[in-house]
């Protein structure tokens, strides 16, 4: 039973891809607007540290860092579950009734459906950035750091997920959201790029606590440095990633589930 | 409808106008009726200005970060100019619709463009009518929203001089109309493309970077900035309108920069005007 199941996915997965690639040259543009995106977060990051020697108590290879695992973090989740956003249309347009009545998950349907294979490239590039950027920060390599510093971006990746996911529910009480998603979504992506040393208070205890975006980047980038933070959490947060993860992940999925249910299809 | 498509392919576009007088009723009616359009949207414009104001929290706390290392003023702009700086612009990402779908490439895609090209009055005068009436509306809701929360949370930059209020009005009429020409450009890649995803991108990614959103072109080295505000159409879209705001230079310059939007604003709608003519016989309308 989990077996065919799962062969169902991959067969949709597997539909998604080729037909996406089947247009090689649109394929192709796509694929480098993608990697230009992720040019554009560091980009601007370079460009800051034009004019400020640095940010929020942080020098330039230690933003660096930040960026970087914020970057694969986001890329990552963007590609696997990022078209979830688009949950809105598939409600008005009758798509999501398609998915009700199938014997599968609806949340992995829409994420197999929707795999956004072009992102990939923004994915190679993020990784790229973070090799780069983890060579270039003063960074003294254990075993420990070393799988801190591979395991971060999955969380991260996971974090950024669960937002998506979570934010896209809001359209099953409120069709014309419009893109007020993208204020967790991209904003987050916003958030976690920089030390949450810079933000206000509130806004502080909003994304970086209550959402968990503190541990995307920055609580594991203090651990990789061996820095104490500025703030005063214990050292230990930076491991603490994978289960804020695994949180953010359930909250997400019972969110959706919630919302499923509220659902009422807008008809035809 | 099918069944006029034959004809409707033959169609020249050659906008016979009845009399000047009557052709600017027809605009203004366009431009009233896109500003009654959008302001039914009202759930998508709260949406919108939740969402400009969120980031214009997050924008404003990382100049905020690059200020509070000790320079008192940074690229030229102190504390309350830069707070001006990014909270009107996140009002005027609404103003001049930064961000819009590609309506206008679907339509050539899908040849609903033809009911465009029927109307007898130019293409690119009716939506820019149509866009000139949907900014209006988005002057009074999505720029106010985002200004009036920043001035709540923070210290705002007020203009000193009452003449920079009618300057930054010019310069925002200006930065419409520019805008719209770049995002017409991008939407009538259709004629050729049929996809506009590449050129779209170009767009978000070159007018975010180059055009003040993310931070002020004066953060890159004065020679780059110069010749981006001159030279490239993005800045005259949010930084200019910015730096007139915010009283960067003297009145002089203030009208300076008015004239580079305004040179601008010719350069593209000229370029719209023969872009429209070539990609109107590039198009094919497939009967159906």
């Amino acid at each position: 039973m989990a077996d065919s199941r799962l062969t169902a996915y991959r067969y949709l997965v597997g539909a998604q891809v080729r037909s996406q690639a089947q247009y090689r040259a649109s394929f192709a543009v796509d694929v480098t607007g993608s990697v230009l995106f992720g040019v554009l977060d560091i980009v601007s990051v370079v460009v800051l540290f034009r004019v400020t020697p640095t940010l929020g108590g942080f020098d330039f290879a230690e933003v660096f860092l930040m960026t970087a695992l914020a970057g694969c973090a986001f890329a990552t989740a963007d590609l696997v579950v990022g078209n979830v956003e688009r949950l809105r249309q598939y409600e008005r347009s009758g798509l999501f009734d398609a998915l009700l009545v199938r014997p599968l998950s609806s949340l992995a349907q829409l994420m197999a459906m929707d795999v956004a294979t072009r992102r990939v490239g923004r994915v190679a590039f993020g990784v790229v950035m973070l090799v780069l950027a983890a060579a270039n920060a003063p960074v003294e390599f254990t075993p420990a750091r070393l799988a801190l510093l591979a395991v971060t971006p999955i969380a991260g990746a996971m974090i950024f997920g669960a937002v998506f996911v979570a934010t896209a529910t809001v359209a099953f009480w409120w069709i014309e959201s419009g893109e007020i998603a993208n204020g967790l979504t991209y904003g987050g992506l916003n958030f976690t790029q920089y030390p949450i040393t810079i933000y206000g208070v509130l806004f502080r205890r909003l994304f970086a606590y209550a959402v968990g975006f503190a541990f995307v980047a920055y609580y594991p980038t203090l651990v990789l440095l061996d820095r104490s933070d500025p703030l005063g959490a214990p050292a230990l947060l930076g491991y603490a990633s994978p289960a804020v993860a695994v949180v953010a992940a359930a909250a997400a999925g019972l969110m959706w589930r919630t919302g499923v249910r509220h659902y009422r299809s807008t008809g035809s | 409808m099918p069944s006029r498509s034959r004809e409707e392919t033959t169609v020249q576009a050659s906008y016979p106008t009845e009399s000047r007088a009557s052709s600017r009723r027809a605009y203004l009616a366009l431009a009233a009726a896109a500003f009654q359009r959008y302001a039914t949207y009202r759930q998508a414009m709260v949406a919108a200005v939740v969402t400009n104001s969120v980031f214009g929290f997050l924008r404003f706390a990382v100049m905020l970060a690059v200020i509070e290392t000790g320079a008192r003023a940074v690229a030229g702009y102190d504390e309350p100019q830069l707070a001006t700086f990014v909270w009107a612009g996140q009002g005027l990402i609404g103003v001049v619709l930064l961000w819009a779908l590609p309506e206008f490439a679907e339509r050539i895609r899908t040849g609903d463009v033809i009911t465009d090209l029927l109307r007898p009055i130019d293409p690119v005068w009716q939506l820019l009518a149509a866009d000139l009436g949907r900014a209006g509306y988005a002057v009074l809701t999505r720029f106010v929203v985002p200004v009036v929360v920043g001035a709540l949370a923070f210290d705002l930059y007020a203009p000193r001089r009452p003449i920079t209020y009618a300057l930054f009005a010019w310069s925002m009429l200006l930065a419409t109309i520019v805008c719209f020409g770049c995002r017409y450009l991008v939407n009538a890649a259709a004629y050729w493309l049929l996809d506009v995803r590449g050129p779209q991108t170009a767009w978000t990614l070159t007018s975010g970077i180059f055009g003040g959103l993310y931070f002020p072109v004066w953060f890159f080295p004065d020679a780059v900035a110069i010749g981006l505000i001159v030279a490239t159409p993005f800045p005259s879209v949010i930084q200019i309108p910015l730096d007139i705001l915010v009283e960067r230079g003297s009145p002089t310059e203030q009208l300076g920069l008015l004239g580079v939007q305004a040179g601008w604003v010719v350069v593209l709608l000229a370029l719209c005007r023969w872009v429209q003519k070539r990609g109107e016989r590039k198009l094919v309308i497939q009967g159906g």
